[in-house]
């Protein structure tokens, strides 16, 4: 019905009933056994999200439920009957009459490998959840020999494309790592790639899957593949908006904010005294919901839940790191 | 898209590069499928990539600076820091291995200096992976940045080719004879025309009955020619073997546009038969390519070859140009209303766009990462839509079929594994090259025609199928080469790599560059082959060094655990098969101590 106050109330209502969207066709249901136990799930539905409806708990890196699956680090792999490889949990999607085990003597066995092929590479200090997952599948990371001292800054962002690192130069009998120093270049947020299990979440959350800022992308080379800015050059001279939304999908520890990296290193970051409340974003009528994390009352860093309607855990730079002020005292 | 620009701008130079190479391609669509073609010109024009001729190719092609620079970043060929203008490609493979690798690296060193530095600032060079010409080894190519580029392959090379090259001097070919020891005798099918004609000529072509085979196919239509190549039960040349007819079958139904695709991306270590036919009968794959496209409804056909086949780009771009001016490429071929037309475009130094979705996001201007499948290809291919894509060697067997039809053609070989098949055979053997013979030829019977075991006569082992394939010892020269016969002998006839090692040799060495070989080449996506082909060389490194974490027989405990791990989760077949010829010699050699299986 148009108001008295609409601008031209001349323009005439049409007639019968409101037009309708036709009600949604009831999807198929897609029959499949996994583990010995048969279930039911919707058409499109993935091995993971067919595993999840049966309580079957399956370890999951890359994937995260407001991006698009890159399926990567192979941590869900599952055993298909009839597939010549294991395929990934997060991806692949039911089929009809598929034998699923996500528990086999191969799923457990790629599964500690990918694990230990990440623990002997990559700095997991800060990334609770891989260590839970590595005493689960009893990964021994020191089986690939003592880890190689870290790269000196810069060294990692020269390599060539194919050029050869040969084993034992310098560090003989070492494991190599994607060790290097931090790289802190703003007053936000830090990004610190030792840590990096390159899972392409930050890509994703800075590309078309959330932010469509493009600031950060995949560079080099087989293990030399890095996240990078063109030509590694700082955030600041970067396309990047300071959204901070790779942060929020970082399952590492990687990428984090300033404010938590210097607590940490000043030993005073403390997750057992500090409380997260959510609340509305006051800057503008967007209405996002905002996680806000408080240690000794002062804010220390803000996300938002992953499954709120209206950020699926974005923000942007004022949601993000916009409470500087908040913890000013004069 | 709003791009984020940085303060680089681009010279004069690098302007001309991008726009030139931009000026006859139509923008109005998908710009960033031209990024590679804009990064060789600019590569070709300056020797490296800089920032400022990367905003304005970004600028041009609509492509955020971040990931167009990930892209080039990806490739051996395109230099991302700055670089000296002439670059020496030195292979230090296998194959060349054999044939006097190192000494010629020491001739270019000595020369130039180490490798990857300059003295001059003028030239440098690389160690290379395999370049593909094995039968000449050991092999160099140099390319010359400027206006225009100059590249040359080598082989086989030395210090003073290289350096004469460098000058601007000419080096001429070697004789065909060399590389293809058969050509001109009767019998071929395959290798017919090579060495009989003018590659240049489409005249010749004709002459030597090209295009009847084109012709053919337009009259009996595009489902009986499907029907011919099923019953040839053609398989596919590549490496994975699946059958062509079913492939081109599924296509017929699929949705429009629908894309063909030539793979000539052949890097696999010791393949070389796709360059030989490219560079000797370009036309042959030019009139296949067609028939397939008319078979399989596909107006748009993708050539995608090897960066490094310097020689194979130029007769394939002239064999293109030649059939687009008469009428055997474009709206009307042949007259006969069917539209098909070719784009030529050009690898940049990665094994892994080989592989057949790492290849499509190559030519989409993205980094050559393989996808997951499913879905596949003949679903959701080239810019996602339904495409077919058939190695060189594979497209070039439909000619017969067309001429003598699919019965006659699988008369031929085997009851599973029909036809001719090209050899690539090198390493220590007498007479190196690429043989034609139909399947089911023994691999002594073969190796026979190829003059016997090279080097000092005595045959240790024999790499077949290649980098991924797997070591054969003396008791199975008896075995016939076929899909099935190899698989007998748990091995893989792959890209038909059949490449000999004399006693001399000491394989530890090999599969140490085997496994160096997948860890370069290897995108780095998935965890498996990333850090798995890592670890690998890692390990074969300390059992080569006799530095075992623990004991020898741990060490071969844990290797065999990651070559399940990454053949098991691995996303593409680089990481699923980076440990096979590793794992088959230390089943069967006694490599290290304790590691070879009774059998």
């Amino acid at each position: 019905m148009i108001s008295q106050d609409a601008p031209d109330a001349k323009i005439p209502v049409p007639r019968g009933p409101v037009p309708m969207p036709p009600p949604p066709r009831p999807r198929r249901t897609v029959e499949l056994t996994i583990d010995g136990q048969s279930v039911a799930v919707p058409e499109g539905a993935t091995l993971l999200d067919a595993a999840r409806q049966l309580g079957i708990e399956t370890p999951t890196l890359c994937f995260l439920e407001n991006l698009t699956p890159v399926n990567v680090c192979r941590i869900c792999v599952v055993e298909v009957e009839g597939s010549r490889t294991l395929v990934p949990a997060c991806s692949r999607k039911a089929e009809p009459g598929m034998k699923v085990s996500t528990d086999s003597e191969r799923v457990r066995l790629s599964r500690k490998l990918v694990l230990e092929l990440l623990g002997s590479s990559v700095d997991l200090s800060t990334a609770p959840q891989i260590q839970d997952y590595m005493e689960r599948y009893d990964a021994k990371p020191e089986r690939f020999g003592p880890p190689a001292p870290p790269a000196r800054a810069g060294e990692r962002d020269a390599a060539r494309p194919g050029h050869h690192h040969p084993p034992g130069v310098p560090h003989d009998g070492c494991a190599a790592t994607v060790g290097q120093p931090v790289k802190v270049d703003n007053e936000l947020y830090v990004r610190d790639y030792s840590k990096c299990i390159v899972c392409y979440k930050c890509v994703e959350a800075c590309g078309t899957d959330a932010q469509n800022t493009f600031a950060i992308a995949l560079a080099g080379r087989g293990f030399d593949a890095r996240i990078s800015t063109e030509y590694d050059v700082p955030l600041p001279d970067s396309a990047c908006v300071y959204c901070g939304n790779c942060i929020g999908v970082c399952p590492t520890g990687a990428l984090m904010f300033k404010s938590e990296f210097d607590m940490r290193q000043a030993g005073t970051w403390d997750e057992s005294q500090q409380t997260a409340t959510d609340t509305i974003c006051p800057y503008c009528g967007v209405g996002c919901t905002l996680t806000v994390h408080v240690q000794e009352e002062k804010i220390v860093k803000v996300t938002s839940p992953l499954d709120n309607d209206v950020t699926r855990g974005h923000l942007c730079i004022k949601g993000r790191f916009g409470w500087e002020w908040v913890n000013r005292r004069e | 898209m709003d791009l984020h620009f940085n303060q680089h701008a681009p010279d004069a130079e690098e302007i001309a590069a991008v726009d030139g190479c931009l000026a006859s391609v139509p923008l109005d669509g998908d710009r960033r499928q031209h990024l590679l073609p804009v990064l060789h010109a600019i590569q070709g024009r300056k020797g490296w990539v800089s920032p400022g001729a990367l905003n304005h190719a970004c600028l041009r092609l609509d492509v955020p600076p971040a990931e167009a620079f990930g892209v080039a970043d990806f490739y051996a060929l395109f230099q991302t820091r700055p670089h000296p203008p002439l670059t020496v490609h030195v292979c230090d493979d296998i194959a060349c291995r054999t044939r006097g690798a190192e000494a010629l690296c020491a001739e270019v060193e000595a020369a130039l200096g180490p490798q990857g530095e300059s003295r001059d600032g003028v030239a440098t060079w690389h160690r290379s992976p395999c370049l593909g010409l094995c039968e000449r080894a050991p092999a160099a190519l140099v390319i010359a940045a400027g206006h225009p580029p100059r590249e040359r392959d080598l082989a086989p090379a030395t210090g003073a080719h290289v350096l004469s090259v460098l000058a601007g001097a000419p080096v001429p070919h070697p004789p065909l004879s060399v590389s293809v020891p058969q050509a001109g005798q009767p019998g071929l099918k395959l290798l017919a025309r090579v060495g009989r004609i003018d590659p240049a000529s489409l005249d010749d072509y004709r002459a030597a009955g090209g295009f009847l085979a084109l012709r053919r196919a337009f009259e009996m239509g595009p489902g009986a020619v499907i029907k011919e190549v099923v019953e040839s039960r053609l398989v596919g040349r590549g490496g994975a073997a699946f059958p062509t007819g079913v492939k081109w079958q599924g296509a017929r139904s699929a949705t429009l546009p629908r894309y063909l695709i030539c793979n000539a991306d052949e890097s696999e270590p010791g393949t070389f038969k796709d360059r030989v036919l490219m560079e000797n009968d370009p036309f042959s794959l030019i009139e296949a390519m067609t028939i397939a496209g008319f078979a399989t409804g596909c107006e748009k056909g993708y050539l995608y070859l090897r960066g490094e086949y310097p020689l194979a780009l130029s007769r394939l771009e002239n064999a293109i140009a030649r059939c687009r001016e008469r009428g055997f490429l474009g709206d009307d071929v042949l007259g006969d209303g069917v539209r098909f037309d070719i784009e030529l475009r050009r690898g940049a130094g990665a094994y892994i766009c080989g592989e057949e979705t790492a290849l499509m996001n190559s030519i989409e201007g993205r980094r050559g990462e393989p996808r997951n499948k499913p879905p596949f290809p003949t679903e959701f291919g080239l810019f996602g839509q339904p495409t077919v894509i058939n190695n060189v060697e594979t497209l070039v067997n439909v000619i017969p079929i067309m001429i003598e039809g699919g019965k006659a053609f699988a008369a031929l070989g085997t009851e599973r594994s029909t036809g001719p098949k090209l050899f690539c055979v090198s390493g220590h053997v007498q007479r190196p090259g690429v043989y034609e013979a139909p399947f089911g030829i023994t691999l002594g019977e073969l190796l026979d025609l190829a003059g016997g075991i090279g080097g000092n006569g005595r045959l240790q082992a024999v790499l077949l199928g290649g980098a991924a394939g797997a070591f054969v010892t003396h008791d199975q020269l008896g075995a016939p080469l076929t899909f099935e016969g190899t698989r007998a002998i748990g091995a893989t006839l792959g890209s038909a790599v059949v490449m000999p090692f004399d006693d001399t040799v000491d394989l530890r060495q090999i599969l140490r560059r085997i496994a160096q070989f997948f860890r370069d080449e290897s995108c780095g996506q998935c965890v498996p082959c990333r850090v798995g082909t890592v670890r690998q060389e890692e390990l074969l490194h300390r059992l080569a060094t006799d530095r075992p974490l623990g004991s020898v027989g741990e060490e071969v405990a844990l290797l065999k655990e990651l070559g399940q791990a990454m053949r098991d989760a691995s996303i593409c077949g680089l990481g699923q098969t980076a440990s096979s010829a590793i794992e088959s010699a230390l089943a069967r050699f006694p490599i290290f101590q304790g590691t070879q299986e009774t059998r």
